[in-house]
């Protein structure tokens, strides 16, 4: 293995990567406060991750919060324009499964204002490219707000049963469905049930066409249709449209989407047009982002690891100092990396040589 | 290969006869031994055994693509998986059960004895009913009876140890079954793998609920 130039954690090598890219792109870096106000993000609780945030009072006795989220942050700092801003930053939310607070590294970008075929493309090569940084193997799932928003309009129930059929689709759950649309016209209850089954490349988009029964449902899918021109032919081969991805249609209004890489368990990102977002903010723009959860890349780091040395060299009590430097300098400018330990001292670690001297 | 997280015990190896019987067989698995991975690289599948509460997690953190939990698994703990088919076997029903002379006191909140205290709250929390949620792990029945609760939600399969506690199934909460469940990520990386043991499955047990009617 050779020594790269950058000694900094996998974590730390993905987002510096990342950072480029989006900087390529002519974004912007953006620096977001650590805190803000407790009622900001209690206001759009919903939106944020994780029903915890962590508060503390400030010296004025105002309750505070360390920031959950950064899009909101990002969102209500927008005044008008085109805003373009990519940010890597700790988050404090609940960790996934740990049952306590964590800070979680984010990386990721926001486009405000403008969001036309062309903006929402970047978003989309952005995405597709940032998760070929962390791994050749991955996939990137889309689908539409806009169709699930048409088909709830027309399903006669109330919120209560909605909310559990969005949450059948997202688990795939086509037995629970088939109960609960029993009641309904039979294009409604076909339409739940092929979303809550449907996995597929664009060529597919036909099938959802055939299921659509009212104009929004039809307009959604020629808006994801078009969304394929926007890919190269090898990133549409990573590329299928999965409802079970779908967000709170409270906040996001349109195309969404998640990524997901080998060996890492659930998404690693995820973003969306979350036009309503800025709206119920008060801004009166458009908007489309993503994040990248990078403490979900964890579990592949341990794959790349980044700090542990290479070659071990043991050297005796009586071997002088400058056969040591000697031998170590010679593999240094190899690229490898070298630990030298006095023979005897317990050694953690696995290295791919070991030096006696 | 898919790698399948079993629940330990009857309910578990129902299931493996259906999954042998839909051509995922695994001889390795039925014999007398410590191993504690069974693999079957022709059918392409892998199977090990874990305490059916587990089962969810094993799936949810990925460490098997596939696992087959109950449904009050499912609702208590909520985990992000995929719930791809209801088995149809292992089925009861999640209720609220209590002396047969059982009468509300709506001037109190109900004491609710229960192992699922995420269950009993979701329950009652939909009917806007303030209750005491008392956290028990074992002999649930005994708490109407020597006064420590008002109710117990608990499983009832076929109501006859309440029968002999002298307590009556009074409301049903969530009918129960087994169902097979898939990680998230493994459902897209191995979706054509885990799509055609859906079907085989499915179909198993379509033909064992027909040649049962």
């Amino acid at each position: 293995m050779k020594n790269g130039p950058e000694p900094a954690a996998y974590e730390e090598r993905v987002g510096s990567q990342l950072r480029n890219l989006y900087a390529s792109y002519g974004y912007a870096p953006f620096k977001v406060c650590k805190f803000e106000p407790y009622d900001f993000y209690s206001a759009n609780k919903s939106f944020i991750t994780g029903d915890h945030i962590l508060t503390f009072t400030d010296i004025n006795g105002k309750l505070m919060a360390l920031k959950p989220d950064v899009t909101l942050s990002i969102v209500k700092n927008y005044t008008s324009g085109q805003k373009k801003v990519y940010y890597h930053e700790n988050v404090y939310r609940e960790s996934r499964n740990a049952g306590e607070f964590g800070e979680i590294p984010q990386a990721g970008i926001e486009c405000i204002g403008t969001v036309d075929k062309v903006q929402q493309a970047e978003v989309l090569s952005m995405a597709t490219q940032s998760l070929a940084i962390i791994s050749d193997h991955w996939i990137l799932n889309i689908a539409s707000m806009k169709l699930i928003s048409a088909l709830v309009s027309a399903t006669g129930a109330g919120t209560e049963k909605v909310k559990a059929l969005l949450s059948c689709l997202k688990e795939k759950n086509r037995h629970e469905i088939r109960k609960l649309t029993a009641t309904e016209d039979r294009p409604v209850s076909l339409a739940w049930e092929t979303l809550a089954s449907f996995y597929g490349p664009f060529e597919r988009i036909a099938e959802l066409r055939d299921i659509s029964f009212n104009s929004g449902m039809l307009e959604a899918c020629d808006e994801m249709d078009s969304l394929a021109e926007g890919f190269s032919e090898k990133e549409l081969s990573h590329i299928r449209i999965d409802f079970s991805i779908i967000s709170d249609e409270a906040y996001y209004n349109g195309l969404v989407f998640k990524g997901y890489v080998e060996g890492v368990h659930t998404a690693v990102l995820s973003g969306g047009r979350y036009d309503n977002l800025a709206g119920h903010l008060g801004k009166r723009a458009q908007a489309v982002g993503f994040a990248v959860y990078l403490d979900m890349l964890n579990s592949l780091s341990a794959r790349n690891p980044a700090g542990s040395p290479d070659v071990l060299i043991l050297y005796g009590e009586d071997v002088p100092l400058n056969r040591v430097r000697e031998e170590a300098g010679r593999l240094r400018r190899e690229g490898r990396r070298v630990l030298c330990l006095p023979k005897g001292t317990p050694a953690d670690g696995a290295y791919s040589e070991t030096v006696e001297l | 290969m898919i790698n399948v997280a079993l629940p330990k015990g009857r309910l578990g190896e129902k299931v493996y006869e259906i999954l042998e019987s839909a051509g995922y067989g695994c001889p390795a698995i039925r014999e007398k031994n410590r191993k504690l991975i069974f693999e079957n690289a022709e059918a392409g599948i892998s199977y090990f055994w874990v305490k059916p509460s587990d089962v969810a997690i094993y799936v949810e953190r990925g460490a098997a693509d596939i696992g087959i939990a109950g449904k009050d698994i499912l609702i208590e703990y909520g985990p992000d998986v995929f719930e791809l088919l209801d088995l149809g076997i292992g089925v009861c029903r999640m209720c609220v059960c209590g002396r047969a002379d059982f009468r509300p006191d709506p001037s109190r909140p109900l004491r609710v004895a229960t192992k699922f205290p995420n269950t009993a709250r979701q329950y009652y929390a939909a009917k806007s009913e303030e209750i005491d949620i008392i956290h028990l792990n074992g002999s649930i029945e005994l708490a109407p009876i020597i006064g420590l609760s008002d109710v117990i939600v608990d499983i009832v399969e076929t109501g006859k140890t309440l029968a002999e506690n002298g307590l009556v199934p009074l409301e049903t909460v969530n009918p129960i079954s087994a169902r097979l469940i898939a990680n998230k990520a493994s459902g897209k990386f191995k979706y054509d793998e885990i799509q055609r043991l859906c079907m085989a499955v499915e179909a198993e047990v379509e033909s064992r609920k027909e040649a049962e009617a």
